[in-house]
């Protein structure tokens, strides 16, 4: 496949300047590492910091979203791997303003090791850590070993939710509590038509027949609960509307956070078609829709596919997500 | 049967130069089970090394050190940790030591090993890189019990090595991102443990032909 590229082994970096020119208002790289993306102001004076990271081939996540009254640095690994200790050392070291910092990340093995290590050096400077592992990839585990799910799409509501916060004030167990209660009450479901292609590796990543799809589908491509036979739009939205639905177990109905993320290479067009179906069950079963969120928030390289995200808010979830806050990715 | 720290660089270099020479081929084992790019995140991080390396003079246990602060400080992923943990493991416990001979070998295997296994929850029969460490240290350790030495003790740790590099194949993935294949993993051998064989490997044969030229 063509593509807009000079050396694929230096993808990141070179993203990573158009980044920081694009949006030198807002974020710029860290002086430390220039694998860290942060905030002009950070660390904000009396306020807690909040560190995202991971592998690049997400855009515009991590780095979209750090901006004012969500993430104050993020740590920027290589296409689909996550960063080094150190950078999010550094990504912890930018954002302390004393106050501690608040480590929002997805729950993969790469990433947990780095944190964790870098969580032990931050210790070392004085700077205390605590983290959340964003959970809602239903697909990546059973229900019973919840604790092991993979953090995708819904990742978003834990930044948005800590971040939030954080601005509001909160001290560092403030913050870690709003983030966790984000996560606990996020389910996502990814659905894959196509494949994706890490730029140094040059080949897909994986394959999905002709007429066949991957329900269920992580984020790097990792293979989902089942390949099935394509269906149509609607077909699609009920199996994974259907499918979060019965992860939550609602017994009442609820209020709603809705997003659907398309993963690279699926038309805004079709998620509004997917959209419509989503809406349509939710609205049948009882359950209302306070916000809803369609576009590419978290991706998969050039994917073909989407990632439906659904959040059970509360009182405070909605005043955590209806905060000002403003970054390159989304204003809210 | 002993070596030089000193002559032990010569063993540094032999195993930047598999892993770097090993690229396309660990890559292609990780796009059955991962996302296919294993050999490009280890071969980066080994280079950076050789190059830190070729622009001074370094004894066993510093490059080794350096290996392991590079995977740390700049490669990232699950390997970047793991193998770092490991070279650093090695280089602590030879640093202290001008003559490597079997016992010394030993606890170097035998640190590297717990310093990597701290990170992980991986046990042995879930596919991973501990598939070939755990059997190769554990032989290792045998034959130096028996008295064994160098050259014996290597050779059987290869042997292990070998044998449970092999066994991967059989395996279900349990644990990391392969672990969402399950059974669908069966017949493809593990990436990780794949990388390990082949540094152990070339760590044992440059050690021995070190000892020998005595």
């Amino acid at each position: 496949m063509q593509r807009f590229v000079n050396n694929p082994d230096f993808i990141v970096d070179d993203m990573l300047k158009g980044y920081v020119k694009a949006h030198g208002d807002t974020v710029t790289l860290s002086d430390r590492n220039d694998r860290v993306v942060k905030r002009v102001q950070a660390p904000v004076e009396g306020k807690v910091g909040i560190v995202a990271g991971g592998g690049s081939g997400h855009e515009p996540a991590f780095l979209g979203y750090v901006g004012e009254g969500l993430v104050d640095a993020a740590a920027i690994g290589e296409v689909f791997a996550s960063p080094p200790a150190q950078s999010f050392l550094d990504a912890m070291v930018e954002a302390d303003s004393g106050k501690g910092v608040a480590c929002l990340f997805g729950n993969y093995a790469g990433d947990n090791m780095n944190v964790k290590m870098a969580v032990q050096l931050a210790e070392d400077e004085g700077i205390t850590v605590k983290y959340v592992t964003a959970t809602d990839d239903m697909a990546s585990s059973p229900p019973e070993t919840r604790e092991k799910r993979h953090g995708i799409a819904g990742g978003l509501f834990m930044w948005k939710a800590g971040g939030a916060r954080a601005a509001m004030g909160g001290s560092l167990d403030e913050v870690i509590a709003s983030a966790q209660k984000a996560v606990d009450n996020t389910r996502s479901i990814c659905v894959g038509l196509g494949s994706c292609t890490i730029p140094a590796v040059g080949s897909p990543n994986f394959s999905i027949e002709e007429g066949k799809m991957e329900f269920g589908i992580g984020h790097h491509g990792e293979p989902g609960i089942r390949v099935e036979q394509l269906g149509t739009a609607n077909e699609i939205a009920a199996e994974m509307t259907e499918a979060i639905l019965q992860d939550f177990d609602f017994s009442e109905s609820e209020n709603l956070a809705v997003m659907l993320s398309g993963l690279g290479a699926t038309p805004l067009m079709e998620l509004y078609v997917l959209y419509d179906k989503v809406a349509e069950i939710l609205a049948g079963q009882g359950h209302r829709i306070d916000r809803t969120y369609i576009g590419n928030y978290v991706t998969s390289l050039d994917m073909n596919g989407v990632s439906l995200t659904i959040v059970r808010l509360d009182e405070e979830l909605k005043e955590l997500l209806d905060y000002p806050g403003q970054c390159p990715a989304v204003k809210y | 049967m002993e070596f030089t720290n000193l002559k032990g660089s010569a063993v540094v270099t032999a195993i930047i130069e598999a892993v770097c020479a090993n690229r396309d081929y660990l890559s292609q084992i990780d796009a059955a089970l991962g996302d296919g790019d294993h050999g490009i995140n280890m071969s980066k991080g080994f280079f950076i090394a050789g190059e830190e390396l070729s622009m001074r003079d370094a004894d066993m246990s510093e490059g080794f050190l350096t290996i392991g602060k590079v995977l740390v400080g700049k490669i990232g992923g699950s390997m970047g940790p793991l193998y770092g943990s490991f070279f650093i493991g090695l280089a602590a416990a030879s640093k202290a030591e001008t003559v490597i001979n079997a016992t010394v070998m030993l606890n170097m295997l035998k640190k590297a090993y717990e310093q990597t296994a701290l990170l992980t929850s991986a046990s042995v029969g879930d596919k991973t890189l501990i598939d070939v460490l755990d059997p190769a240290v554990k032989a290792y350790e045998e034959a130096a019990v028996r008295g064994g030495n160098l050259e014996a003790c290597l050779s059987h740790m290869l042997a292990a090595a070998k044998e449970g590099l092999e066994g991967t194949k059989a395996m279900a993935a349990k644990v990391g991102r392969g672990s969402r294949l399950g059974d669908r993993a069966i017949g493809h051998q593990d990436a990780g443990a794949t990388s390990c064989y082949i540094i152990l490997e070339a760590m044992a044969e440059a050690s021995l032909r070190l000892a020998k030229a005595g």
